[in-house]
């Protein structure tokens, strides 16, 4: 959707004469909706907390070939109000059409695409290590130079809690992974807008 | 507790006392007096009021509250504690069809023609995937329906009980919402924001299931206003008012195009926004082209009607189409079998998208003014706005347009009266239907090439008169929703026109024509032959027709046998005397016509191919 008036290789508005066009070429192809760059979006949706809501949105995902790179759903401060943070890779307007189609759904109170606005993104992943008696401090000095947390400790293996951005907590798992990754959970991204301005608020209204 | 008639305090007044609808004139044959029995059976007529007020209660009390005054259903195990108390309710009519999938179209063809919300039932577990066929029907077109499924008792879910599917389940991803009732409590409250999510916004099908034993307790829940269901619904608030800005960008497109055409689709027909698309389009000076859906939004004979677009469309619409230079498409949504290739379409114009789903906009092609809101207020609106336009400005334009369009009716086999010497044409059958009952009809397709013969052919003159399975292509579509399309208007003539292989899906629904007197006229088009296929077949698969000739009864005997009286044509010349004798019928009337075998729908454009290319003739045996 724009209002250039070239777009999708048309002729402008009020450019042609009233009989029918003189085809001195074929017309340039019609650009179809979307085509641009692929790049990472994080929708955040604003639902009723109704039983079936998370199904709902994963259903209408799936069945509009949308690929979710990460889902993470919490109530908020309102029992009746859940949160989700979509993470999906497509171009802009793919990923508009993924918010207009989930606004279909009666359970979805409000999407907003943040992708392009100041957030705060945070994830936390536990990551069981293999740690040996000879790698075990090596092992505990890169988490302590990445900020993570040994939550657990046992025979040959550690647990350690890393929260940061997606790519921190890549890197961080990167980092580790010569030593042996017996298990890794991540829980996905959470995203919230910096500032004062409140997509829950927004809802109240 | 006893049952409140009149439902709670906040009911609309009282209901009226129960009028028997019966549509069974009690002739004093021991056929029609056996019929009566079993309604009367059927009814509980005489039963006991004095009892307590249970969920099945509030369900009824509910579809009554909405306006409900039939619905098509079958019975089962766990749906069984409603049917208990339905002889309570006789204003509700309850039409028994011989298999769910016949119900879900009849409240679809129902709904089509009424513009109100058309409801099926069937119990849990097959009842309910037998549904499912038609509640997809109604989702890809739009169609307000509520069904309703039985579901075993709340602590049997999960549990793989008897007849125990997760229909909640299946319907997610086909209906506009569903639910699922364990609560007797809830009821009242669920059925009101069904129906009203069914018919806002762009409409679609809501499905309501519920566990037995909430159809069983007792319940003193009260039913809440339209407010209440509204304030209840944050999260559903259809954006039916257009922005001023977008109506004026587009108006400013319409003032400078010099080759413009409207395309309305059955939004239009949803929003009841005929007369404005009229209004509008003889303002502005545009000619009308609408979809398969939008049949009907104006008049074929008015002078802006220009046709009917797209795969199977006419061929002047096409070129006006694809030499436009702005489109103002209303309510529509550039569907595969619109557009074409989406490359190719309408390469010299500017587009004007106006539809009440944002999600429809942008979504197939991308377009220059979008507009967000109902098809009534955006014609209001863009008539409000667009200046004058006086056709004699237009002269070469309206001229290139006629030419085309003569053209492209004489070069069709229809119009070269080719027919008239050879076998007898489904195109000829059709536009004789049309014209022996004066276009005044209600007249129903089946999926195929009786479908396309019928958007062609017949010569629409009103809205709300044709019915077809569009989006799903649901062949058994046509018997079955004419069963509810004739109910829903009984005023009009109701004609079914089907195929052989889509009435041989659905025919069982004969019976249902019979027991409850449903007056439907059924022009069947027996080519002996699926004959969409064998056409592909033969135009894009090299003549290799596996699996396209089909077999088929002796379709007299047949409609005999369900008492239904059948005629039949085999020449062109015995199509109005079976017509008439068909119309001349006090209730259902069959007419077998066996058409050309090998007869083909022209235009074709091949899948994948754009609206040039389209396919005119392919000099077949039939041609």
């Amino acid at each position: 959707m724009t209002s250039d008036p070239n777009s999708n290789g048309k002729v402008p508005a009020g450019g042609a004469t009233g009989a029918a066009p003189v085809h001195h070429a074929p017309p340039p192809p019609r650009a179809l909706p979307g085509g641009g760059e692929t790049r990472r979006h994080v929708l955040v949706a604003v639902v009723l907390n109704k039983p079936g809501v998370l199904n709902r949105v994963a259903s209408l995902m799936r069945a509009r070939n949308f690929n979710i790179d990460s889902l993470a759903v919490s109530h908020t401060d309102r029992e009746d109000v859940s949160r989700m943070t979509i993470t999906l890779h497509g171009d802009d307007v793919a990923v508009e059409q993924a918010a207009k189609q989930l606004y279909r759904l009666i359970d979805v109170l409000k999407v907003q695409d943040v992708t392009s606005e100041p957030t705060i993104q945070q994830e936390l992943a536990l990551v069981k290590i293999r740690a040996t008696d000879a790698t075990r401090a090596e092992v505990l000095k890169l988490v302590e130079l990445s900020r993570g947390r040994v939550v657990d400790l046992a025979d040959g293996s550690l647990i350690v809690e890393v929260t940061g951005s997606e790519p921190e907590v890549d890197a961080f798992v990167a980092l580790v992974r010569t030593y042996g990754i017996k298990e890794l959970v991540r829980t996905g991204a959470v995203v919230m807008a910096r500032g004062s301005s409140s997509i829950e608020e927004a809802v109240r209204k | 507790m006893t049952i409140a008639r009149e439902g709670p305090a906040d009911a609309p007044g009282t209901v009226a006392p129960p009028k028997r609808r019966s549509h069974v004139p009690n002739d004093g044959t021991s056929e029609a007096a056996a019929v009566e029995r079993a309604r009367k059976e059927m009814l509980h007529e005489g039963r006991d009021l004095k009892r307590t007020r249970i969920g099945a209660d509030a369900l009824c009390e509910a579809l009554l509250r909405q306006g409900v005054d039939v619905f098509f259903s079958y019975p089962g195990g766990v749906i069984l504690p409603l049917y208990d108390i339905l002889g309570d309710y006789p204003e509700l009519r309850h039409v028994l069809v011989r298999h769910e999938q016949g119900g879900a179209h009849a409240a679809d063809g129902y709904a089509r023609v009424t513009g109100r919300v058309g409801v099926c039932m069937g119990t849990s577990g097959p009842g309910a995937t037998n549904l499912v066929t038609g509640i997809g029907t109604s989702l890809l077109d739009s169609v307000p329906i509520v069904a309703i499924t039985g579901n075993v008792p709340a602590a049997l879910i999960g549990k793989d009980a008897f007849q125990e599917i997760d229909i909640n389940g299946i319907t997610l991803p086909m209906t506009k919402h569903n639910y699922l009732v364990r609560n007797a409590d809830d009821l009242p409250r669920v059925v009101a924001e069904a129906f009203h999510i069914a018919r806002s916004g762009r409409p679609g099908p809501v499905h309501i299931d519920i566990t037995k034993d909430a159809l069983q307790q007792e319940t003193r829940a009260g039913h809440p206003t339209e407010a209440e269901v509204v304030a209840g619904l944050p999260g559903f608030r259809p954006n039916v008012e257009p922005h001023g800005r977008q109506l004026k960008l587009a108006a400013s497109e319409i003032a400078s195009a010099k080759r413009p055409v409207i395309l309305a689709g059955h939004g239009v027909l949803h929003a009841e926004g005929w007369d404005e698309l009229v209004a509008f389009a003889e303002k502005a000076q545009i000619p009308v082209a609408w979809t398969l859906l939008g049949i009907g939004v104006i008049d074929e004979t008015h002078p802006l009607a220009y046709g009917y677009m797209g795969m199977h469309g006419w061929k002047h619409v096409n070129r006006a189409i694809q030499s436009a230079d702005l489109l103002i498409a209303i309510g529509m949504r550039f569907d595969d079998r619109v557009t074409g290739n989406v490359r190719t379409y309408a390469p010299y114009a500017r587009i004007i998208h106006a539809d009440i789903d944002p999600a429809e906009i942008g979504k197939n092609v991308a377009v220059e003014v979008p507009i967000v809101g109902d098809a009534k207020r955006v014609l209001q609106g863009l008539t409000r706005m667009v200046e004058p336009v006086d056709p004699a400005t237009r002269a070469d334009y309206f001229g290139q347009l006629a030419e085309w369009k003569a053209d492209s009716v004489a070069s069709s086999w229809h119009g070269s009266g080719a027919w008239r010497d050879g076998l007898l044409s489904a195109d000829f059958v059709v536009e004789r239907i049309g014209e022996l009952t004066d276009h005044q009809a209600t007249y129903v397709a089946d999926v195929g090439q009786n479908q396309m013969w019928l958007a062609r052919y017949t010569g629409f003159r009103q809205p709300n008169s044709h019915v077809s399975s569009g989006g799903l292509g649901t062949m058994g579509f046509s018997v079955p929703a004419a069963m509810g399309a004739a109910l829903g208007r009984p005023d009009r003539e109701t004609w079914a026109i089907t195929g052989d292989g889509g009435f041989q899906m659905t025919f069982q629904e004969l019976m249902t024509l019979v027991q409850d007197r449903i007056p439907v006229k059924i022009a069947l088009f027996d080519n002996k032959k699926l004959g969409m296929i064998r056409q592909w077949q033969e135009i894009i698969y090299a003549g290799n027709y596996h699996s396209a000739h089909l077999l088929g009864p002796d379709y007299v005997k047949l409609a005999d046998a369900f008492g239904i009286p059948a005629f039949r044509a085999r020449t062109p010349a015995e199509v109005d005397e079976a017509i008439r004798a068909a119309q001349a019928v006090d209730g259902p009337a069959l007419i077998w016509f066996e058409i050309a075998e090998e007869q083909n729908v022209f235009p074709m454009m091949p899948a994948g191919k754009g609206l040039s290319d389209l396919i005119e003739n392919w000099g077949g045996a039939d041609e």
